[in-house]
């Protein structure tokens, strides 16, 4: 039996720039919410280790880029915005697109290339969508200003909606990032950047690529909060004050400390830049999900036994989306030609290798 | 009827549609306060204000990209580059992003966007300032490539292309924007994807498109006097491709010149050419010829300028070689 509802957690101290006032240190965490966050993150988990051996038999092909290790940033981001908020990320985009309402076999299935995944296996790892899911975005950063042009889109509109736009300490040296600070400034845009440093840019690490690894400072004029991105309620807290602080006055920088714990995609080792030992010792010591659940039940949020019977249900949950996502069909050859053109004018016709082959499009 | 410069079409073309749907605002640079640095955009602060109406800072690459977030959110942006030489800056949201959402997306998300600007060569601005991609954007789905060649056209496709759910580049010249033409009051939209037959012809067919056309119609007026009767095909839209117009055309006529302001390597006219020998070979009475400008980088001083971009001259050439006289 649980012995709690509700607990104050005290989470590692803000880190601010250019705020007189960061986000609470107390965070409070109900029984149902601390089921629905574990619940999250226990499934991306499982899901991405189900993709890995997918990957690793050759079922999935490609790049397949894991989130195992940062899922406390997508659940906790989730926590305190709505989905009517926007979300748009880069190729690491699985966790994301299950939070935002795709479900396992919506993402296993795309990953497999079949027509009921999320993207009807056109898109694959790096693309996948959902509502006010903008994707899964192949190049590092090009979803940066995207993501701002959301936020325009908002505030044209006189919304109360942000746009949550997340990117790698990898992509935080490309130029089209200060290109959307600067103008999501100019205009007020209601924009929370997310920097999810996870420590490495493929094989090269911040320090290599970064002049400045302070990436919550970074958008010089635009205000930051470093987060501890592997405590669920922390990045939950950060992203209820930067919401609340983007649409009174603008785009707000959120750098989210985290790990992964796979290599930069199925075909990196992950281990020529950093020592197996350093993963292990993260996945011991810093684990979200791990974490998360020593809190819940010392707590006496949440027992043992329901987390067991989460982890119980979640295994088979992916396991069945996995089965599905291997035996359901692919798109017939036909489809290729489909979703070129929205208004094809009349006659269009896309074609095939040869001549010979000239396919109607919608 | 009265008559008004090309710029001016444009201008109206782009309020008249942000009269009708609040969703399409300009942005670019220089398109608010300093009236477009063409005055292609002239008023259109005034009418609508900032909100609608946004000068960007030089980050073609940054607000290309958010009118493309804009566009997956509801909008239906016009962005203007100052001209297509700029858009190279930006191109990775435009081939990335713009072209492909929809396919990556499985029909989840279109993108309901115009770029505007001027293309190709205009005097003498040097090799960076005097570039033509129509080729590069048609190559690529998803996109479609509009070229007008007068403020009539300009205007009818222009706001037909704003109603559009796809994105679109839509190329006009620095040296067309002071043309006049007739063009009537009120509405009227052309229809994208459809070539126009600007003159009647029996002995050859020439092909063209956007400013340069005007070579093509030097051309012929000339060889009329010759004797000679050219049919001219103006594109109007390069993608979708309407190639049965060309092949109607060639079947009439038998020969075939394009003339085309751009790098001779792998261009529109080499794509049309392959359409023609493929669907029409047997029509054909003579190789086709296509003429661009000379494979270099365009020049500054006006005597290599000359030899670089196409004239009248060269067409005249070439028309007269198909018809080996």
């Amino acid at each position: 039996m649980s012995t709690a509802t509700e607990i104050t957690h005290y989470v590692v101290p803000f880190k601010l720039h250019r705020l007189e006032q960061g986000p609470n240190l107390q965070v409070k965490c109900t029984r149902d919410e601390a089921m629905k966050y574990y619940k999250q993150m226990r499934t991306i988990r499982v899901m991405e280790t189900t993709a890995s051996n997918l990957y690793k038999s050759k079922i999935i092909r490609g790049f397949c880029h894991l989130y195992s290790g940062q899922e406390a940033v997508a659940v906790g981001m989730e926590a305190a915005i709505t989905l009517d908020d926007s979300v748009i990320t880069a190729y690491r985009a699985h966790g994301w697109t299950y939070t935002r309402g795709v479900s396992v076999k919506g993402v296993l299935a795309e990953l497999t290339g079949r027509h009921t995944g999320c993207a009807l296996g056109k898109g694959g790892s790096m693309h996948m969508y959902g509502k006010n899911f903008y994707g899964g975005n192949g190049i590092v950063g090009a979803q940066i200003p995207l993501g701002a042009g959301i936020a325009f889109a908002h505030k044209y509109r006189d919304e109360d909606s942000v746009c949550v736009a997340l990117y790698g300490d990898g992509a935080a040296n490309q130029g089209q990032l200060f290109e959307a600070f600067n103008m999501a400034k100019l205009w007020d845009l209601p924009a929370i950047f997310v920097c999810e440093n996870n420590g490495f840019g493929m094989g090269t690490s911040a320090e290599r690529a970064a002049a400045s690894t302070t990436y919550f400072s970074r958008g010089d004029y635009v205000p930051g909060i470093w987060v501890d991105g592997m405590d669920v309620l922390a990045v939950k807290e950060a992203t209820r004050f930067a919401k609340s602080y983007a649409l009174k006055n603008g785009p707000i920088i959120l750098e989210t400390a985290t790990y992964r714990y796979h290599g930069h995609s199925m075909s990196d080792p992950g281990t020529s830049y950093r020592s197996r030992d350093e993963v292990q010792e993260v996945r011991q010591t810093r684990d979200p999900i791990g974490k998360f659940a020593e809190l819940a039940t010392s707590s006496g949020l949440l027992t043992k036994e329901e987390i067991k019977k989460m982890d119980d249900e979640i295994k088979k949950e992916v396991a069945t989306a996995a089965e599905q996502a291997k035996t359901d069909p692919e798109l017939p050859p036909e489809e290729l030609y489909t979703f070129i053109y929205k208004n094809p004018p009349a006659n269009t016709r896309v074609r095939g290798c040869d001549d010979t082959i000239w396919a109607a499009t919608k | 009827m009265r008559t008004i410069q090309f710029r001016e079409a444009i201008a109206e073309a782009m309020s008249e549609e942000m009269r009708r749907d609040s969703s399409v605002y300009l942005m670019g640079e220089e398109v608010a306060e300093y009236n477009g640095a063409y005055k292609a955009s002239k008023g259109m602060l005034d009418e609508f204000g900032p909100k609608r109406v946004l000068d960007t800072p030089i980050t073609e690459l940054g607000f290309s990209g958010i009118g493309i977030g804009s566009a997956m959110n509801g909008n239906r942006p016009i962005i203007e580059f100052m001209t297509f030489n700029f858009s190279l800056v930006g191109i990775d949201q435009i081939i990335n992003n713009a072209a492909k959402m929809r396919q990556m997306s499985g029909g989840q998300f279109n993108i309901p966007i115009v770029f505007r600007g001027p293309t190709a060569s205009a005097g003498q601005l040097g090799a960076t300032h005097s570039q033509a991609f129509e080729s590069w954007y048609a190559n690529c789905p998803g996109l479609k490539v509009i070229v007008p060649s007068n403020p009539y056209d300009a205007k009818g496709l222009l706001k037909s292309a704003i109603r559009d759910d796809d994105p679109i580049i839509f190329m006009e010249s620095e040296q067309m924007y002071s043309d006049k033409a007739e063009v009537p009051e009120g509405e009227y939209l052309l229809p994208i994807g459809i070539a126009e037959i600007k003159r009647e012809g029996n002995d050859v067919t020439v092909v063209s498109f956007g400013k340069i056309i005007k070579e093509a119609i030097k051309a012929a007026d000339t060889l009329e006097k010759e004797g000679i009767s050219c049919e001219i095909i103006d594109l109007r839209t390069i993608r979708p491709l309407d190639k049965d117009p060309i092949i109607k055309s060639v079947k009439k006529t038998n020969r075939l010149v394009i003339l085309e302001e751009a790098w001779p390597f792998g261009n529109i006219s080499t794509e049309i050419a392959y359409q023609l020998q493929s669907k029409a070979f047997d029509h054909l009475d003579a190789p086709i010829e296509k003429i661009n400008t000379a494979d270099t980088p365009a020049p500054y001083s006006p005597a290599l300028l000359s030899e670089w971009l196409p004239r009248e001259e060269d067409v005249i050439k070439s028309i007269k070689k198909v018809l080996y006289r």
